[in-house]
């Protein structure tokens, strides 16, 4: 067993006991980096030098207190971090060394004295859901590399699952935490819109972002969470709340117990080896005390399309940040200025961002407005309504993360339209801004991992973690690890 | 069903200041055509008298002061910048 694959409580124990130094444990990290990620390409850009810095004054400092002390992690490249290269993947933003600035959660996890090796990989700008979108390399699954590892936080999810890192950070606007860590077998959750700020993410949808860890373990997640969550006065659409202690909720009692099943989400076009998957699952809550019900959520097959004219309109409007004058990339072939902003933006952007910008523009163009954005923005107020009658019932809801576990590398990208229909199931939590998080539930006959999504009411992440924790503690997914040979 | 032209497509990319070939006009063509037709699913639903999501959470507008602040110094602001002279950004021609 790597040092990395301890969780993060067990860790605090052996840095407190002087077992081991944060300097051991960072050199542990990049020498995972070293023996694996030629293959797995999840990491971007290396903090070696800073990060082994960091670690041996806090080796020296004597106060090991902090929330996170000496625990390696990896940054999603569309976060920023002063002095640190970020790129979100994309060819415009290549040479973009230094953001000036930490964003909030950085900022956070600086102060509980995490320490960030590198950035990782993901689809550019956040666009994908099989991180082969990314300008740079496509990520593999440490599962087995002739899988996808999911998208768009595919670099941070399999950072987490090939052990190179304790923890990642990752981004959720229609799923992008969540499903790569039901493809690489990790846990992730998206947390409830306005919980975490978003100041210093580069923003793809604004009335979706969200930023949310990925972990080995319910607890390491919930501890992270703490960590970044809160009230930001630098993020107006942040919710000035307490932020409640997630770990005290990971009671293991999950007696009596309300657990609603859309039908929507175990039916037609669900792999019968995640449905299987599930439905074992709700048989161990079964088994603590809990009990389930099916139930409706009636427009759910509207989330896809609203989402995709949704978070195209508003990524065409940030977008439009992108003018190679102030940072990025500019076209050396411009003659004016005009000509300036669409050979850089065109020369910088790739495939998928383009057709993303284009939708977004043209449903927001004159004469399309009411047709498009405005129609998708009321069926969201349908779709937010689903869930709200639901939880006035019900505790939590629990389906699949994805309809299927990890794609071939290839199978999909060549075919938008089947790659957004597979998003059925992580897109409507987004439009409800509700919290849900992705826990391994078994594997598939492939091989491949398989992810449980459990989904809770606003602000109410105790009780998505609680329910999630139950579950770990009385299966054994989550300790299965990825053969990748190398040191143990 | 929403038929979308190369024109149209070739309209919407100066909108979103993209320059895309002949070629690339008529690839988006058919993709925006596909997701637009799937879009109107959403016409089978009756949204009479639903209210837009504007935001998830019922907040209402958030006031800060108007305070002067530091944040970046001009040299800073310039660090990053493809091309920049005498403190100021630098730009092509925008008159012809």
């Amino acid at each position: 067993m790597s040092l990395l694959d301890h969780s993060i409580k067990e860790l605090e124990a052996k840095l407190h006991n002087k077992e081991i130094t944060s300097e051991e444990l960072v050199k542990a990290s990049y020498e995972r980096i070293k023996e694996v990620d030629g293959d797995i390409q999840a990491f971007l850009t290396l903090n070696e030098e800073n990060a082994l810095e960091t670690a041996r004054e806090l080796d020296k400092s004597g106060d090991d207190s902090a929330k996170l002390f000496g625990i390696p992690c990896g940054i999603k490249d569309n976060i920023v971090t002063k002095g640190l290269r970020t790129t979100c993947a994309s060819q415009f933003l290549r040479n973009f060394e230094d953001p000036l600035y930490d964003a909030t959660v950085v900022e956070k996890l600086g102060s509980e004295k995490a320490i960030n090796v590198g950035k990782l990989n993901m689809d550019e700008f956040a666009m994908g859901s099989t991180n082969e979108n990314s300008s740079f390399a496509a990520v593999k699954n440490p599962w087995n590399k002739d899988y996808v590892p999911g998208g768009s936080s595919g670099g941070s999810a399999a950072a987490v699952a090939a052990g190179e890192v304790v923890f990642s950070l990752g981004t959720d606007t229609g799923g992008s935490i969540r499903q790569p860590a039901s493809f690489c077998g990790v846990v992730g959750i998206k947390p409830t819109y306005g919980l975490v700020s978003r100041y210093g993410l580069v923003a793809f949808a604004s009335s979706l972002d969200q930023i949310g860890p990925i972990t080995r373990t319910v607890e390491d997640n919930a501890r992270v969470l703490e960590v970044i969550a809160g009230h930001d006065k630098m993020d107006a659409t942040s919710a000035n709340l307490d932020v409640p202690a997630y770990t005290d909720a990971l009671t293991g009692d999950v007696k009596g117990l309300k657990i609603a099943v859309p039908k929507e989400y175990i039916g037609e076009g669900v792999d019968p080896d995640v449905k299987e998957a599930v439905l074992n699952a709700l048989k161990v809550y079964e088994s603590l005390g809990a009990t389930w019900e099916e139930v409706s959520l009636p427009h759910s097959q509207y989330a896809v399309a609203a989402y995709y004219l949704i978070s195209s309109s508003e990524a065409s409007a940030n977008l439009a940040r992108f003018d190679g004058v102030r940072y990025g990339v500019r076209s050396e072939n411009a003659e004016n200025m005009i000509d300036m902003f669409k050979k850089s933006r065109s020369e910088g952007f790739g495939e998928e961002v383009k057709r993303r910008i284009m939708l977004g523009t043209f449903a927001l163009s004159s004469g399309y407005y009411d047709a498009y954005y405005k129609k998708a923005q009321q069926v969201r107020t349908l779709i937010k309504q689903d869930f709200d009658k639901i939880f006035e019932e019900y505790d939590v809801i629990i389906g699949p993360t994805s309809p299927t576990t990890a794609y071939k590398v290839g199978e999909v990208i060549d075919d938008p339209m089947t790659m957004y229909a597979n998003d059925i199931l992580t897109v409507p939590m987004n439009l409800a801004g509700v919290p849900a998080i992705s826990v391994p539930c078994g594997f598939a006959s492939n091989g491949m991992p398989i992810g449980l999504q459990i989904i809770g009411k606003h602000f109410d992440e105790a009780a998505v973690y609680r329910t999630a924790h139950a579950f770990e503690q009385n299966t054994d997914h989550h300790t299965k690890r990825p053969d990748l040979g190398g040191a143990k | 069903m929403a038929e979308i032209t190369k024109d149209q497509v070739k309209h919407v990319a100066h909108l979103a200041r993209l320059e895309i070939t002949d070629e690339e006009a008529g690839q988006f063509t058919e993709h925006l055509s596909a997701i637009i037709t799937y879009a109107e699913k959403l016409n089978e639903l009756d949204t009479e008298g639903i209210e837009p999501t504007t935001h998830v959470l019922d907040l209402k507008n958030v006031f800060r002061k108007d305070e002067a602040k530091h944040t970046i110094t001009q040299e800073e602001a310039l660090k990053n910048a493809p091309d920049a002279q005498d403190g100021q950004f630098r730009v092509p021609s925008i008159l012809e």
